[in-house]
This record gives structure tokens, sequence and C-alpha cells, in this order.
């Protein structure tokens, strides 16, 4: 005769400490074995439009919006490297981890969940952005940007912009059934979001119409919040743009664990 | 009354139009090895997904290790191991660092994972190739990487999905020591596979599985038994003849297996080759025929294959 059996050990609960640390230590430890390629990537094509726009533009332009244009572009630049840092390594790294790794298959079959899988990875690629978000200033700083204690609070800015970003490309991959596709994301909203965020010209010039986008566009808010952590901050309206982020970073991140979800779970 | 590791009633699994598992019923008493066993597409692996709740039932109840899933499904995987049927290992991780890495995601504890890792390194014979990066390892040894890291945190139940597939006889014999290790030792396992020894071998019990639901369960040797008795007759010769022989032989009550090149006449046993068919009275003249047709074939004992082969229409690997 056979019975059922006894119940071992409670239930476990959601967004568990212990789950989110297995993720991240996976994160970590394959980190390892190829940091020096991401570091470079990630690091090095941010200075190139820094220098580029910088040297290139600055021999036209001097001063812009009442900031010397090095130091314009040096700031702005940080969003473009945590853009990049976060959103392309959220979209490849998850489409390929599941449909060609099958690492979260893998995951799953641990006592680990599809909300903590991507609060974690988007965790460590927010972390990755925040760091790699500081090397242009570090390069600015190089030519000229004068140091001050706000920029310490960069990296947080970094990490939370990050978040949303590494959430988005989470949602992309989820959605999106070939990488061939990840063309459209990248032409239709990458590219213009990035171009109309105040990073390498101010946007107070453009079309009442694009300033107004520009308000709804995560990676503005972020260029202004680096440039007034390194020029001065605007309490008011800078609470404002954290809140934008931080809007940003939920909303993608519960519908990054839908479609995740979704994807992941017959 | 003895415990179950896995429980499954009535449970079906839906893809559109396509029903993959159809009412399936599964028992897995602690301690013992079950294999599931079935062709391709008959739901072995999307059953083995909704017991880690990577697929979700429609219908029916799964309980693992006595939680219900799929709402308490992360306690019950908890104390699972499950070994997949395509390689998801990390491949530019080392040997060890695969193990770390789960190690980590099953929550062992800071003072007890080295320990952890070293005994899993020890099962699986992997311990001289700690440092070697996934991709740098065997077939062989990349799947024995897969069973050691489902083994790390010593789970009760372990799952293997087609656990030798595509690899070599030999590497396939090591696996199986390994397995049999696993159950000598207690651990309670489910086992899909469609090879048929690999069943016969490790096995307490098997489930047949066709088209989505159980056909037959029980020890291999009592599923021969009830459904092919013991002694087959193997009838060699061109195609109309074997379709000849395969007529008289159910025209006369026996059960029959076609291969390519003979049909198998099942369940012959009986006193001096006079065979004794369930169903022998009044089949005197349909007797005749077969015992001059078994005459010319080659005496074998039955076996699992002849069951799976029965029972789901289809040839054994």
């Amino acid at each position: 005769m056979s019975g059922r059996s006894p119940r071992r050990g409670g239930s476990i609960g959601r967004l568990e400490r212990p789950a989110l640390a297995g993720v991240l230590t996976r994160e970590v430890i394959n980190f390892s074995s190829f940091w020096r390629a991401t570091t470079f990537s990630s690091t090095v094509e941010p200075t190139i439009y820094l220098l580029a726009f910088g040297f290139g533009f600055g021999s036209l332009v001097s001063e812009v919006s009442g900031y010397d244009y090095v130091e314009f572009v040096g700031t702005g630049t940080v969003a473009t490297a945590v853009l990049f840092s976060s959103v392309f390594p959220a979209m490849f790294g998850t489409f390929i981890k599941y449909q060609f790794q099958r690492t979260y298959d893998a995951i799953l079959a641990a006592p680990v969940d599809t909300e903590e899988l991507v609060t974690a990875e988007a965790l460590w690629i927010a972390t990755r952005a925040g760091t790699f978000g500081c090397t242009p200033l570090l390069v600015a700083m190089v030519f000229g940007l004068d140091p001050r204690a706000g920029m310490l609070l960069v990296p947080l800015i970094g990490f939370l912009a990050g978040f949303g970003w590494a959430c988005f490309g989470i949602l992309v991959a989820a959605v999106l059934k070939s990488i061939d596709n990840f063309n459209y994301v990248t032409s239709t909203v990458i590219t213009p979001l990035f171009l109309v965020a105040g990073t390498f010209f101010p946007i107070s010039n453009l079309p009442e119409w694009a300033r107004v986008l520009a308000q709804f566009n995560p990676l503005h808010h972020c260029v202004e919040l680096v440039r007034h952590a390194a020029f001065g901050f605007e309490p008011g309206t800078d609470v404002l743009r954290v809140l934008a982020l931080l809007g940003f970073g939920l909303v993608m991140w519960r519908l990054a664990i839908w479609r995740m979800t979704k994807k992941l779970v017959d | 009354m003895t415990d179950l590791a896995i429980d499954l009633r009535g449970v079906v699994k839906r893809y559109g139009e396509l029903t993959a598992v159809a009412g399936l019923d599964l028992e897995v008493p602690e301690g013992t090895c079950v294999g599931l066993l079935g062709p391709n597409g008959a739901g072995k692996s999307t059953t083995m997904k909704m017991l880690t709740a990577q697929a979700i039932a429609d219908e029916g109840e799964i309980t693992v290790l006595g939680h219900v899933l799929p709402g308490d499904s992360k306690a019950a995987r908890a104390q699972c191991g499950v070994v997949p049927q395509l390689d998801n290992l990390d491949t530019t991780l080392t040997v060890e660092q695969n193990l770390r890495v789960f190690a980590h995601l099953y929550r062992i504890e800071r003072s007890r994972r080295r320990a952890a890792i070293e005994r899993a390194l020890g099962l699986a014979n992997l311990a001289d190739r700690r440092d070697t990066r996934a991709d740098k390892l065997s077939g062989g040894m990349r799947r024995r990487l897969l069973i050691a890291r489902a083994l790390v945190h010593q789970p009760r139940l372990v799952l293997l999905d087609e656990p030798t597939v595509g690899l070599d006889p030999q590497v396939r014999q090591e696996l199986w020591a390994l397995i049999d290790a696993l159950r000598s030792e207690g651990v309670s396992i489910l086992m899909s596979t469609h090879y048929i020894e690999e069943a016969e071998r490790l096995a307490d019990t098997v489930t047949i599985m066709a088209e989505g639901r159980a056909v037959a369960s029980g020890p291999p040797s009592a599923l021969v038994a009830e459904h092919v008795g013991r002694d087959a007759v193997e009838v060699y010769g061109p195609p109309a003849r074997l379709a000849e022989v395969e007529r008289e032989a159910q025209d006369g009550g026996f059960r029959t297996r076609r291969t390519g090149t003979s049909v198998a006449v099942l369940g012959v046993e009986g006193s001096n080759g006079a065979h004794s068919p369930p169903d022998a009275d009044g089949h005197a003249g349909h007797l005749a025929l077969v015992r001059r047709s078994l005459a010319d074939g080659h005496r074998r004992e039955t076996n699992l294959e002849d069951v799976f082969v029965l029972l789901t229409g289809e040839e054994a690997t």
C-alpha cells in the first residue's frame, strides 16, 4: 500500500536573498572568465564617443548651455555608457542564455523562480552599468573636468538607470522570437532615445515635440542627473528625475518578469 | 504504507491542440528507481518539466516530496536534483566552478560547501578534472558533471531525463554504475528513457508511456510475465511468409511482434513446444498451423522490449 509522503520543510517565499545571491554568484563567477572583453567594450566605446565628439565638435563649439563642450559631452557620455552596458548585455545575454545555452532551464530547476532570476540578472547588469558609467567621467577629468563631491553619486544614478534598461533588455529578449529582430528595437527605440537625450547636444534647441518627448526618455533624466551631479544639483527637478527613473525601472521590472515567466514556464 | 516521492494523479498537459500528457497517473515510492519508458513524443519530457514546475499541468494533481505543485514547487526543487536531457553547463567555467555555482543555487551553507563540492567531484569521478573547462570535457565527462551538479546538495529525489542519450555504450555503462550507486544509497529516482536496457537494468519499476498515458506499470519481470509470457519464437522469412505467420499466430490467440526481418510470436511457453495460447480452446485448427510455423522459428526468452513494442506500437531503441 502506498500513501503520500508527509511534507518536510515549509513553503519558500518570494524574492529570497539566497536565490538572488545564487544567481548573482553565477554571474560573478562567469564574469571572471570574460571580464576583460566586456570591460574593454563597455569603457572604450563611450570613451571614443567622448573623444570624437569632444574634440570634433569641441573645435567648433566651445560652450553649450553654459558648460565647456568637453565637460558637457563628458557628463553626457556617462549615460551612453550606462545604456550600452545595460540594454545590450540584457537583450543578447538573456536571449543566448535561455535560447542557446539553456542556462535558465538549469537555474529554474533549482529553488529559484523567474521573478528572482530576472531580478538578480537585472541587479547584476545594473551594477556593471553603474561601474562602467564612471569611465567617461574619469576620462573627462583627464581633459579638465573638475572633480566634485556630487560625482560620488554617479554610480548610483548609473545603477538606477541601468536597472531599468536591463529590465527593458530582458523584456525585449523575452518578447522577440529571433535575435535578428533585435535590430528593429535598436533602430526604432534605442537609437532615437539615445540621440534625444541631451548627450551630445542640448535638447533645448530641439522642436517642442522633441522636447516634450525627451521628458519621457529615461536616458535624458539620467544625463541630466549626471550633469547636475558634476555641476550642481537642482533639488526640485532632480527629485522628479529620480522618481522618473524609479518608475521606469519598476514598470520594466514587472513587465520583464511577466514576459520571461511566459517564455520560460509552459 | 510507503511514502511517495512523486505522486501524479490524472495529470493533463496541453499545448494548443496537442495533448502532450493525457491523464497520467504515476507513483514513485521513496527510495526506489522508477523508469519512465516510452517512444519519442510519449510525454516523458513534458512530465519531467511539470515536476519542476517548468511546465504547469492543465488538470490533475502533482505532489513531489509532499509538496503540492505548482504552488509549493520551490520547496520541492530544493530537495530535488535534475539531470536534463540537453547539456546546459556553463561551458566557459571549470568543472569545480560549475559545481560551486550550483552549491550556491541549492543554498548549501558556506561551511559545508567545500565538502559538498568534493563529494560531488568524487561521485562523478571528476576530481582530477576539477580545473578543466566544461567545453574541454568529453561527452561522457560532461554528462557525469551534469549528474554531479544535480547531486551536489544531496537531494532526496533525482530526476534523470534521458541520462545517457547520445552516448557510446562504454560511457553509458559508466553512467549506469553511477546511477546504480545512487539508488543503493536510497535516493529516489525517476528516470525517463527510451532505452529498454537502461530501464531494465536500473529501474525497480517501469511505467510505459504512450501518447501521454501510462499504458503499463510494474517491475520489469512482472510486466514481461503479464504481457508477453515467458518465451517467444522468432520466425524469419520473406515478407509474405511473415505476414502468414503473424496472421496464423493471431488467429491462434497469440500476441505477435513484427520487426523488419522477423515476426516474434509471444507467450509460446508450454509443454514440449506444444504451445498454449490464452484462448487455445476451440482453436485446434489454428493451433496446428501455429505449431507448424513455430517449428521453423528460433525460441528465446521474452523481454521488456517485447512489452514496449507490443504496448506502444513503436520499435525499441
